[in-house]
């Protein structure tokens, strides 16, 4: 009986080859780990090398190009338009993130507070994140449409207190701040949402520590909010820079660079010379070209203010 | 599964019920600050928020139901109003273009590209999370740092790479090609969330007996449930939302997906049809925007929570 008992047991925890092949670790997370690292690698990192080779080459479509070294850069260095188009593409950057995140951050605080129906305002503050860019681009380019903009409107025929409806996107410089407030008006949100969730995780004594001791409103943000938040803000002022450096949607939806090349952006520029007008070669030196920004941004507001989550003694990972 | 719903329903209700737990106390400190100041500092300036960022959508909806002799005149009407609605717009936008196919297109990229990017996501992330090997720490920061690579430097290089696969102007070149935004947001989101389930449970499992892809398949992923939701939501509407992809991949007309096809389509010369572009852009936001609304919860917590993270 018990030669049987013991021969029955060895059969019923033997399993098959199969499962305990998949129960192996280490193939098991090689098999885990290759359709992610598959698609990656050859959707993301291989066109990301062929991005940086093409840059060196004259490819148009339908040719493989071959390799003429730096000429692309050379002729780039000598072109007026793209020299504009990394200047706007800096200030747009520059000045859209600011207005971000002053904006956002005072929503924030504003929805910190106590208010009636607070989840439903903060689904609504979030509408526009969601809904396509292209889609919300295409009403603002009605909204500054030169004949019949609502903002004219109402600052001449409402209020008057214009003589002339302004020409939103026909001089470079309405043109270029225009869509700057677009994307300050689309990025808001985001930037609100996350930074709210930050100022939710600090904890109220410390507000009231800071009150019992005297300290204004100002100073109570100045010293307490801020610091608190900076790990957050640093993570998302990260992604911000990123894509707003690298937008493409909102400038091609409403001017397509123009007037006058004056509103193109690194992307716009990259996408109009490599793919409308088929110098897939310098098209990709173009975006290559971003690359040393975005490193540059990406290194700089990770390290100027994440440092502060070891300072605060939490875990960097 | 109820563990998990549980423990998620605390993440939330916390996250909800932060500002009335807060409120009393910050009410009996803050006693000077009277209704009218609070009228001020509070409600004002989130009323003008508001009314800020819903503007565009609401002049979207009026525009695209307005007639054209009322939409070019403002002497006459009320350009904030609109006094006789049509919808000419609308049935010229679904009857007379191609925006039913436009809508097959997208839905299918949308949720197809979803699908692959949750799989590849569910088994990185479990991996990384629960299998701890040596080196996924890196493995993890990698994927990480894959998100911060933008579509805008990889569409000219991706572009040949189609060329040369024959995947120009099909859907599929969209499928194969979002899962590279899509899979490490994902993979991100996920390993945040196995984080939160007790390794305990797994290691119960393990001493009874059960295989690890036992263990993913009947502990795991049920736990993990509203994870997935969240990753799920947010690859769809990614998808939707994507461009620069869909316009540089996609030539012929009944191929491209809804964002693309009114833009390059409704357009026409120099003559902007304002009312049926605003009704296009207005179809084209509405899908994503009734999805968004039921998830809003998941929404939220998984935007917010992939920053803590």
């Amino acid at each position: 009986v018990a030669t049987t008992a013991r021969s029955w047991q060895a059969a019923a925890t033997q399993p098959s080859w199969l499962v305990r092949l998949f129960d192996y670790k280490p193939f098991l997370i090689v098999i885990c780990m290759l359709p992610c690292i598959g698609l990656l690698v050859v959707f993301l990192t291989y066109p990301l090398g062929l991005g940086i080779w093409l840059a060196f080459t004259d490819a148009r479509i339908g040719t493989s190009g071959e390799y003429i070294g730096l000429w692309n850069y050379r002729f780039l260095f000598g072109d007026p338009i793209f020299w504009l188009a990394v200047g706007y593409t800096l200030l747009y950057t520059v000045v859209a993130t600011v207005g971000k995140f002053a904006l956002g951050l005072w929503l924030a605080l504003i929805l910190n507070n106590y208010i009636p129906f607070k989840s439903f305002v903060r689904a609504i503050v979030l509408v526009p994140w969601i809904v396509p860019t292209v889609l919300s681009a295409i009403a603002f380019w009605w909204i500054y449409d030169p004949q019949f903009s609502i903002i004219s409107y109402v600052l001449v025929d409402l209020l008057g207190w214009r003589e002339t409806y302004i020409d939103f996107l026909g001089t470079p410089w309405n043109a270029r701040f225009s869509l700057i407030a677009a994307n300050i008006w689309r990025g808001i949100p985001f930037v609100a949402i996350c930074l709210l969730a930050g100022l939710q995780t600090i904890s109220p004594s410390l507000y009231e520590a800071a009150m019992i001791d005297g300290a204004s409103a100002w100073r109570r943000f100045l010293h307490i909010t801020l610091p608190m938040l900076l790990p957050i803000l640093a993570v998302v002022l990260t992604f911000s820079v990123i894509f707003t450096f690298t937008d493409f949607q909102l400038v091609y939806a409403i001017t397509r660079g123009g007037p006058v090349n004056s509103t193109h952006l690194m992307a716009t520029l990259a996408f109009q010379r490599g793919i409308s007008g088929g110098q897939l070669g310098e098209g990709a030196a173009i975006a290559v070209a971003m690359i040393p920004f975005l490193v540059g941004a990406t290194v700089f507001s990770y390290f100027a203010l994440a440092n502060r989550k070891w300072q605060q003694g939490g875990r960097d990972d | 599964m109820t563990d998990s719903a549980t423990v998620d329903r605390r993440r939330f209700d916390e996250e909800a019920s932060a500002a009335p737990v807060v409120a009393p106390e910050r009410q009996g400190v803050i006693a000077w600050e009277s209704l009218p100041r609070r009228m001020v500092t509070v409600y004002l300036p989130l009323a003008c928020f508001i009314v800020v960022l819903l503007f565009p959508f609401y002049w979207m909806a009026i525009t695209a139901i307005k007639s054209n002799e009322e939409l070019y005149d403002y002497k006459n009407h009320n350009p904030f109003w609109v006094s006789s609605p049509t919808l000419d717009n609308v049935k010229k936008l679904l009857f007379e273009t191609n925006y039913p196919e436009w809508l097959t297109v997208t839905m299918t990229v949308a949720i197809v590209s979803t699908l692959i990017s949750i799989f590849a996501s569910v088994l990185a992330a479990y991996a990384i999370q629960r299998l701890k090997f040596k080196g996924s720490p890196y493995v993890g920061l990698g994927i990480y740092l894959a998100y911060l690579v933008p579509p805008s430097i990889l569409f000219i290089p991706l572009a040949t790479m189609v060329f040369q696969l024959r995947l120009y102007d099909s859907p599929l070149a969209l499928i194969l090609t979002y899962p590279t935004f899509l899979v490490p947001f994902c993979t991100w989101l996920l390993i945040g969330y196995f984080k939160s389930i007790p390794y305990e449970l797994e290691e119960c499992a393990l001493i009874d007996g059960a295989t690890r892809l036992q263990i993913l398949w009947r502990i795991t992923l049920p736990l993990a449930v509203p994870g997935l939701i969240s990753a799920g939501i947010f690859a769809f509407t990614l998808s939707w939302n994507e461009f620069i992809y869909a316009l540089a991949f996609i030539q012929s007309e009944e191929n491209k997906t809804v964002p693309v096809a009114i833009l390059t389509e409704l357009v026409e010369g120099d003559v902007y049809h304002w009312g049926s572009l605003m009704t296009g852009a207005l179809l084209g936001s509405i899908p994503v925007a009734l999805f968004y609304s039921f998830f809003v919860e998941y929404y939220v917590s998984s935007l917010t929570g992939a920053v803590k993270e």
